[in-house]
């Protein structure tokens, strides 16, 4: 059955609700006009909203489907004060073509029960309760079939159920309704959660007209990148993920976040980072009629161990590095700048672990590599396929290493030959049957070096209808 | 008037010579790389702060020119960072750099930071910055196929770089042809068999590549057989080669039959 999910005002006058079905609307009211509900749509205008709030406090909680929680202690007097923040934010989002209720409370339940009656309440410290108690329970947002127990049991309003003795509200109607009375009344409070965590540092910078040029930009960051860096040399600390965010006149925002390996204590290293990082973006940034806030925040600080570096190079070098890591990473995404880990297995696709570079570099410096043994060849290919490729392999025995083998359409006889090196398949984490390997190195008429093997020894393939078993072949490195 | 001519003569070359080499001709710092006729061909050795490129013969002599390069890029980074920039599609087409391949060859995988770029623009642009790191020993480019962006300006532009730096170009081709630049030297290399002094129901032993060095901007030409000391991290003459085998053909199809029929 479709039901109401939104209407508007003119629609509430006529007496239609949210959970009518639709049949019944028709039918009270045959003009009405109805959409789809696009939940998805409706998400992503919220999300919007939320991110366009970010540039009045830091702290923006969804309060799905319809609400946003704004915390905004300690920011009112940027703007103004209470009313004229309030107003301010309805306003442009008035202007906008959204509904929207408004109300400034000392908790965030308190404001919302608000919402959900008039709009543009403000309420002072300690007033909470008297302001909410006249006001309908559905307003509290509760559960359906809490409203309607309550509704049953002859209590109509806020002030009515806050009345009552509190375990007898609880008993019947449970703690978690009882704690949210509590909040409205402004008696407790919780915290909101916010969408994102709190960032370590934050700076900003508003204009009254516009940027939209990169040089005016590009300027700003260095300035915001220095304000940020003399923030955290107060404190000790080095910035280890950075965002920058431009907030567009038309209410989009952009984001644009550098990792670092080590933690970065110096503004032109900042600023260089995110010259790489809005040179290279795929979508570049667009200021459309223009920023008027960009904000440079550090989400994550680590504090900076102050080394010696004039006279150790080794130091040197080590930060030069990671420096450089970071710039490409910057560029190309950190993902494509990785080092190599050795892995407790002899599986030789698994044996190495490929990690991001900037998290992992002093990891791979100290890692312990099987050492080589003296005066033997090379017993491990130089270049592995991570997929070893199926080949055609004539043996003189059935049993025994390759004579000639097929690998790409091209015909390689053996000339010489060593293994077999028998890597048996780790039973304990085997997905699957998996064989064990037989690894023979080769070396053909032209002097190239392969590494094949066998998947299976000849006992574990299966027999096929009186037929000799025929094991697979696969090429799975080459050597130098 | 003869003794002017000389004179002149003389002054000419030497001035010709100071802007072939920026004025630096013995100014390269150089690393030997252990086998005597090509360090001598080389003047010393391999020049520090340069382009050097090395082509495979063919796709499938890839894997002999990595080792190669990785041999290279072992000696002029002397124990520094490594950097090596690879193209995703070499990657499908020629195997992934095995860690434990490149620790077998007596380089150490610690010192080896891996860049995977997307495209040959990606992977040059990222050269271009790694080599102006003066951290980084050696910066490794591996590009499969001819790309049209390795041109000489491309080639100019991590030429100088590497010069600012002092850290050293290698470029490693696979399946593309040479083309102009402003390499120190250009190396083509193919394997080479297995000595046949070893038994021949054993492998192989060290590496072996027949490098022919086609440009050399300070000296002649030339074409060995080296082999890789992994126990040394050093190039060299392969052990059972008594006779230099610089005038030997490519391919010794006598030498093959004898080993298979020993082998049979």
């Amino acid at each position: 059955m479709l039901r109401i999910s939104a209407l508007d005002d003119a629609a509430a006058d006529v007496g239609l609700a949210v959970g009518l079905p639709l049949a019944n609307a028709r039918a009270i009211c045959p003009e009405v006009q109805v959409y789809d509900a696009d939940e998805t749509a409706d998400a992503d205008a919220l999300n919007a909203i939320a991110c366009w709030c970010d540039r009045f406090t830091p702290l923006v909680a969804l309060d799905l489907p319809h609400g946003l929680f704004l915390d905004i202690a300690g920011c009112a007097h940027l703007f103004g004060g209470e009313a004229a923040m309030m107003n301010l934010v309805s306003g442009i989002l008035t202007a906008q073509g959204f509904m929207v209720s408004a109300a400034v409370a000392g908790t965030a339940v308190c404001a919302r029960t608000l919402t959900r009656h008039v709009h543009g309440r403000i309420v002072r410290d300690g007033e909470e309760a008297e302001a909410v108690r006249p006001l309908p329970i559905s307003a509290l947002g509760a559960d359906v079939a809490v409203v309607t127990g309550l509704r049953r049991a002859g209590l109509k309003t806020i002030g009515d159920v806050a009345d009552r003795a509190g375990h007898e509200i609880t008993a019947r109607f449970g703690a978690r309704f009882t704690a949210m009375l509590e909040q409205a009344l402004g008696k407790s409070d919780a915290p909101i959660s916010p969408r994102k965590p709190l960032p370590d540092y934050i700076v900003e910078k508003r204009f009254a007209e516009p940027v939209a040029t990169e040089t005016v930009i590009s300027a700003t960051l260095s300035g915001l990148a220095g304000m940020l860096v003399a923030a955290m040399g107060k404190q000790g600390k080095g910035a280890r993920r950075l965002e920058a965010r431009f907030f567009r006149t038309d209410g989009a925002v952009r984001t644009i976040s550098v990792d670092t390996g080590q933690p970065v204590t110096k503004a032109e290293v900042i600023d260089r980072l995110f010259r790489e990082r809005l040179e290279a973006l795929n979508d570049p940034l667009d200021p459309g009629f223009g920023f008027d806030l960009i904000r440079l925040d550090a989400s994550r600080t680590e504090i900076v161990v102050q080394e010696q570096r004039d006279l150790d190079t080794h130091v040197h070098d080590r930060d030069e590095i990671s420096a450089l890591i970071d710039r490409i990473a910057a560029r190309i995404g950190g993902k494509r700048v990785v080092v190599h880990l050795p892995q407790d297995t002899h599986i030789p696709e698994r044996a190495v672990w490929a990690g991001p570079a900037q998290h992992h570099l002093i990891e791979a410096a100290q890692a312990a590599w099987p050492a080589r043994v003296e005066g033997e060849p090379p017993l491990r290919p130089l270049r592995l396929f991570e997929r070893p490729e199926q080949i055609k392999v004539i043996a003189e025995v059935p049993d025994g290493p390759p004579a000639r083998f097929v690998w790409r359409r091209a015909t390689h006889a053996v000339v010489r030959v060593e293994g077999p090196e028998r890597v048996a398949m780790e039973w304990w984490r085997a997905q699957g049957e998996m064989l064990t390997r037989d690894y023979f190195r080769v070396e053909d008429e032209e002097g190239l070096r392969f590494w094949l093997y066998r998947d299976g020894l000849f006992d574990e393939v299966e027999q096929k209808e009186g037929k000799p078993p025929s094991p697979n072949w696969f090429m799975h490195g080459l050597f130098a | 008037m003869r003794m002017s001519a000389a004179r002149n003569f003389a002054a000419l070359r030497s001035s010709i010579e100071r802007i072939e080499t920026h004025g630096a001709a013995c100014g390269l710092r150089k690393v030997p790389l252990g086998h005597a006729e090509a360090d001598a061909h080389l003047q010393g050795g391999l020049a520090l702060g340069v382009m050097h490129e090395v082509f495979a013969e063919a796709g499938r002599q890839g894997a002999a020119a990595t080792g190669f390069i990785a041999g290279l890029a072992g000696r002029v980074a002397a124990r520094r960072p490594l950097v090596w920039i690879r193209q995703d599609f070499a990657e499908v087409e020629a195997g992934a750099i095995s860690m434990h391949g490149f620790s077998e060859l007596g380089l150490d995988p610690r010192l080896l930071v891996t860049v995977r770029a997307a495209d040959v623009d990606q992977a040059l642009r990222t050269t271009a910055d790694a080599l102006a790191c003066d951290a980084v020993g050696a910066v490794v480019l591996e590009v499969w196929g001819e790309a049209k962006q390795l041109d000489l300006v491309a080639s100019r532009k991590l030429t100088l770089a590497a010069q600012a730096s002092g850290a050293t170009g290698l470029v490693l081709r696979m399946a593309a042809e040479p083309r102009a630049s402003t390499a120190e030297t250009r190396w083509i290399v193919r394997a080479a068999h297995s000595p046949p002094g070893s038994k021949p129901w054993t492998a192989w032993g060290s590496p072996q590549f027949e490098a022919q060095l086609v440009r050399n901007r300070h000296g002649p030409t030339g074409r060995w057989i080296m082999e890789w000391k992994c126990d040394e991290c050093l190039f060299g003459k392969p052990a059972a080669y008594s006779q230099p085998v610089a005038a030997a053909p490519a391919y010794r199809p006598h030498q093959t039959a004898i080993i298979q029929r020993r082998a049979s």
